[in-house]
């Protein structure tokens, strides 16, 4: 008779839940794992205390000149002096409330737009898009109706740089969108204009195209008529930037199926009317993402006018930093420009990628 | 099929008429181009007339008269304006090579980072993609000229490696092989290296197929490039000596010198596109349905293989046209340097013999033909580089 | 709504459109009179010469010219607008009329003069070149310079004297270039360069911008020669007199003796005839010129006399201390020396 014995009992399975299972699962699941999450560690180690030492615990606050900081951290005092410069510039100091009535009427202009319940959502849009540039204008370079006019020469700092960044999007979105158009039409010369135009400006770096504005443009101009060098600067912003817009906008017409222009077409619709109803709300939804990394990739830009002498926000830093009276600051000078730097881009993808998720109406599946 | 011909209306004039007004918008458009084009120009020939500045390409052949800092090819002052061009050039492209691959191999290291079973690691690629796609490459050259270079120490207190390599304000001296006799023994060495890690990949690919044995290629390549011209010294002498950067009265001589400027930049531009690289392999591994590991790793790949032999492949696809543009890019970027004074096609041509010379629009045409041209050149070479390897369908 | 908008806009997109001076002769003062103002090129920071301080006023010798050229034609110096031009922009921006004289301490030399379409109406300040090192190095002559690490600003006369200078006297050199003094100022400040070359006015001007002034010192060789003077387009003669007299006004104001607290008095109580026919007592020298008659009185009141302008900026009354050396008058041992007004 054989007797029945039982096997010894299997070990219990690993913990695969609560704190402790997550951290083998997701950190050390293997020695490899492991490896790469000591070194990850270490990195963390290396890199984040002294960072936080020197931007935080040991920085130095407050104060007035250069000898109010210790040195062992950062010292922010300068960017505090310098604050009013750095945003806005040369522009006078005594019209500065000018330039912050223009962004707090941009910020109110523009809430109820994101407003869900708002009526009228379009007109008032429309309207804003009409009338803000006006007011903006008004504010900031004056000249008519009592204000006394600041030169765009003042013209500095974070402003500018807003500045050029929100004209160059108003002015590249519809010019994009008009090319990439062009470039899918049936004419062929508009075709190849459209083709030609698009490669050249893609083809060629910013910063050339702004010294073709700073030193060139003047010669093409018939004598006697010269423009406004940040006008110039921020025509060249438009047009480089209208071509990358145009690319993106292409994807999104291109992944419109077929069937929908003819549906259109057997509506009765004209390609203007087709074009703007159907096409292209469906295919600008689409690329909303490509959209708004190309005005990223433009807030970024800007920051090349600093190539022909512009003082926008990176170059009114880096002036700062080469004042005798706060040598060696270049440091705090250029982390700061990239915190603000990096608000402004990260909020701009963040949004994107609300919106994107609002605006799926499942196409691409 | 039949095809029905609608009848023009009768009545319909030629604007009505979509195909008369397609012609006629069309001529309009070419004939406006045209004559703003004439415009342009005939406004630039009376400016250039009334104001008595030379033009033409003759400059070219002028001395330049000026130093430049780091030059590939031999130059000195009394070369012509045309050198000047291919110094440029040279630098320009230096840049774009060094930093393409560069970014490349951060880039891929990130896009699987970004997708690592490890969640630390994972997050630690996240921050880093996040934190460098936001920031203007600009700020990113300033940042690491002024703030990280410029404090080093200057030539005498270098930081020192066994007194050959010497780290300081003004760039990375290391020692430089230069030529002895036999020197040619180096290139033979060489070219069987690179004969016999062809054959030898070509016998690996058709073992692999045959037996599906893996061979280690890419090690044992490594050690017969090694191997090979190392074994030459052996047998033809050393082919070379070696100059060891001395401290002399203001500067360290002597040596390969890496300036100061072409770190800066090279690494800011790197960093930085390295961060949309990493995305856009992310996504293109994702693109790379699931069931492809699953079934790779029944197979029994192991893991490193399943991603080498699997995945990567696939994702390439994915891969190489948003890469291409990131490539494109990077090239276009490399002109920033001309803000540290790195000496790049836009530094010289755009900015010194353009001032020196005062011709403006022949100096500008050919930096931006130049640009045109390496953008013409990448999309070319990813074009055909994406042909081969897309899907064949059979 | 749109078209109203249209028409505003191209209002606004007027008003930023500059309609500049033309090339013909007497196209440019019947352009600068019917504007209201002069638009002069200066350079984007250089203290002595043409910076901004901490309001944003532009002062310096070049903007004293641009102020007295105002003076001259609106008998009010305050009418003239300034761009900061970089070196690169300079050239084009005054041939292609975007300002209507460059006053920028810009070298005369024949190239410039001859093939860029512009003309250089004299010489504000006589430079040359000279050198700006550490004194820790122990340098005491630019001929011990061998091996060293050179700044320079991009596209100047400098780079190029440098490169003949050191070939001339079988030196080695690497030159870093920038595109501002700034950046040149703060690479020799951190030590990527061992020596700053420029215009020796200018290596005085950026000293005082260094952090420790007193740590570096200007090498004793000067090795070019550099007349610094403001220009105009080439073209328009009438212009070009004006500017050219202006100067010249100036420094005949200062070898008269007439200064701007002296030169109203001096206008109505000169007995000497020179004294008088500058100041538009005697004659019609300023209608010559298409000026006012009391041109010359309107620069010396409302800027100064060369003396007075040079001790302001760069001279002892400034924080520059720079020595008249040459640019004392050709009677106290300089070469400054204007023709008179006769």
């Amino acid at each position: 008779m054989t007797i029945h014995t039982f096997k010894p009992d299997l070990p219990p399975p690993t913990i695969s839940i609560g704190a402790l299972g997550w951290l083998r699962a997701n950190l050390f699941s293997s020695w490899i794992n492991t490896l790469l999450t000591l070194v990850g560690l270490y990195l963390l180690w290396l890199i984040v205390p002294p960072v936080l030492e020197w931007a935080i615990f040991k920085a130095d606050w407050t104060g007035e000149t250069r000898a109010d900081c210790s040195r062992e951290g950062a010292c922010w005092v300068f960017i505090q002096t310098r604050f009013g410069q750095f945003m806005y510039g040369f522009y006078p100091t005594e019209l500065r409330w000018r330039v912050d009535a223009a962004a707090w009427l941009a910020i109110i202009g523009a809430a109820p737009l994101f407003l869900r319940q708002m009526p009228h959502k379009l007109r008032y849009g429309l309207g804003y898009l009409l009338v803000y540039p006006l007011l903006a204008y008004w504010l900031l370079h004056g000249g008519f109706l009592g204000l006394q006019t600041v030169p765009t020469s003042q013209w500095g700092g974070l402003m500018l740089t807003v500045v050029i960044a929100a004209v160059g999007i108003a002015g590249a979105l519809p010019l994009g969108i008009l090319l990439a158009l062009g470039r899918r039409s049936d004419m062929p010369a508009i075709r190849v204009l459209c083709v030609t135009f698009i490669e050249f400006w893609r083809g060629v770096p910013l910063i050339t195209v702004l010294f073709m504005s700073s030193v060139m443009l003047p010669l093409f101009l018939p004598e006697g008529m010269s423009l406004d060098k940040l006008l110039r600067a921020m025509l060249m912003v438009v047009f480089f930037e209208a071509a990358y817009i145009a690319e993106v906008v292409r994807g999104g017409l291109q992944a419109i199926p077929k069937g929908q222009y003819e549906a259109a077409a057997a509506m009765g619709l004209g390609y203007w009317r087709s074009t703007l109803l159907v096409i292209l709300p469906q295919a600008l939804k689409l690329v909303i993402p490509g959209i708004v990394n190309t005005f990223i990739a433009l807030f970024k830009d800007t920051s090349l006018v600093i190539i022909i002498g512009l003082f926008d926000f990176l170059n009114s830093i880096k002036r700062a930093t080469a004042d005798p009276a706060w040598l060696g600051m270049s440091t705090e000078g250029y982390v700061f420009a990239a915190l603000v730097y990096w608000m402004f881009c990260f909020g701009m993808s963040r949004y994107s990628m609300r919106l994107e998720r609002k605006l799926d109406t499942g196409h691409k599946h | 099929m039949r095809t029905i011909d609608n009848p023009r209306p009768a009545g319909g004039s030629l604007l009505t008429d979509p195909r008369a007004r397609a012609w006629l918008f069309q001529i309009l458009a070419v004939i406006t181009v045209v004559a703003f084009g004439w415009y342009l120009f005939h406004n630039t020939q009376t400016n250039l007339a009334h104001r008595g500045i030379t033009s033409g390409f003759g400059f070219l052949e002028n001395a330049a008269g000026f130093g430049i800092s780091q030059h590939l090819i031999d130059y000195s002052e009394s070369d012509t304006y045309g050198r000047v061009f291919w110094v440029g050039l040279l630098n320009t492209l230096l840049v774009s090579v060094i930093g393409i691959f560069l970014a490349t191999v951060m880039g891929f290291i990130l896009g699987v980072g970004r997708l690592s079973s490890n969640w630390l690691i994972r997050q630690l690629a996240t921050l880093y993609i996040e934190i460098f796609r936001n920031i203007p490459p600009l700020l990113l050259i300033f940042f690491v000229y002024f703030a990280v270079i410029s404090p080093l120490p200057g030539p005498r207190n270098s930081l020192s490696l066994w007194d050959a390599v010497f780290v300081n304000n003004r760039g990375v001296q290391m020692p430089a092989p230069s030529a002895a006799d036999g020197f040619w023994s180096f290139w033979l060495a060489l070219l069987v290296a690179l004969v016999a890690v062809v054959l030898l990949n070509r016998w690996a690919r058709a073992r692999r197929h045959a037996t599906g044995q893996m061979f280690p290629v890419f090690w044992t390549s490594l050690g017969l490039f090694l191997a090979i011209p190392w074994l030459m010294t052996f047998i033809a002498g050393v082919p070379f000596t070696w100059e060891v950067p001395e401290l002399q009265r203001f500067n360290i001589r002597g040596g390969w010198v890496v300036i100061p400027e072409l770190v800066s930049i090279v690494v800011a531009l790197s960093v930085y596109t390295a961060a949309f690289i990493g995305e856009t392999v992310r996504s293109g591994i994702q693109s790379v349905s699931y069931g492809q590991t699953e079934a790779a790793a029944s197979l029994g790949l192991r893991p490193g293989q399943v991603l080498r032999l699997v995945i990567v492949p696939q994702a390439l696809r994915v891969i190489v046209p948003p890469l291409t543009s990131q490539y494109l890019n990077l090239a276009k970027n490399s002109s920033l340097a001309a803000a540290i004074g790195y000496p790049d096609m836009v530094s010289l041509f755009a900015g010194t013999v353009l001032n020196q010379t005062g011709q403006a629009i022949e100096t500008m045409a050919i930096t931006m033909s130049v640009y045109l041209a390496i953008s013409i050149s990448i999309s070319l070479l990813m074009n055909w580089y994406n042909k081969r390897i897309a899907l064949i369908e059979r | 709504m749109i078209r109203v908008k249209s028409t505003l806009a191209a209002l606004g997109a007027a008003s930023l459109l500059g309609i500049s001076g033309l090339a013909q002769a007497g196209a440019t003062l019947d352009a600068v009179q019917k504007k209201g103002f002069v638009q002069c090129g200066i350079s984007d920071g250089l203290p002595g010469f043409s910076y901004a301080d901490a309001k944003g006023q532009y002062l310096g010798i070049d903007v004293d010219v641009c102020r007295a050229v105002a003076a001259a034609v609106f008998g009010d110096a305050s009418k003239v607008k300034y761009s900061p031009l970089t070196a690169k922009e300079r050239f084009t921006a005054l041939q292609s009329g975007e300002v209507d004289m460059l006053s920028r301490n810009t070298t005369w030399t024949s190239s410039r003069d001859a093939a860029m379409g512009l003309n250089f109406t004299g010489v504000t300040y006589y430079d040359g070149q000279g050198f700006l090192v550490n004194k820790e190095l122990g340098v005491k002559s630019a001929k011990e310079l061998d091996g060293a690490t050179v700044c320079i600003q991009a596209g100047t006369t400098t780079e190029l004297n440098l490169s003949d200078y050191f070939r001339a006297n079988n030196l080695k050199y690497t030159p870093i270039t920038y595109d501002t003094s700034d950046e040149s100022a703060k690479s020799l400040e951190s030590g990527r360069c061992d020596v700053l070359t420029s215009d020796q006015s200018q290596l005085y001007a950026q000293r005082i911008k260094l952090a420790k002034p007193d740590d570096y010192v200007v090498l004793p060789e000067v090795i070019s020669k550099e007349p610094l003077g403001p220009a105009v387009r080439q073209g328009d003669e009438e212009w070009f007199d004006i500017v050219r007299w202006t100067l010249f006004a100036m420094l005949n104001a200062e070898e008269l003796g007439i200064t701007s607290a002296n030169v109203e008095e001096k206008a109505k109580s000169t007995k000497n005839p020179d004294v008088a026919r500058l100041l538009g007592v005697e004659g019609e020298y300023g209608k010559d010129l298409k000026l006012p008659k009391d041109w010359a009185v309107q620069i010396v009141k409302q800027v100064g006399n060369y003396g007075e302008i040079f001790d302001r900026n760069v001279g002892a009354g400034s924080e520059l201390k720079i020595e008249r050396g040459l640019n004392a008058l050709w009677n106290n041992g300089g070469v400054q020396y204007a023709p008179p007004v006769r």
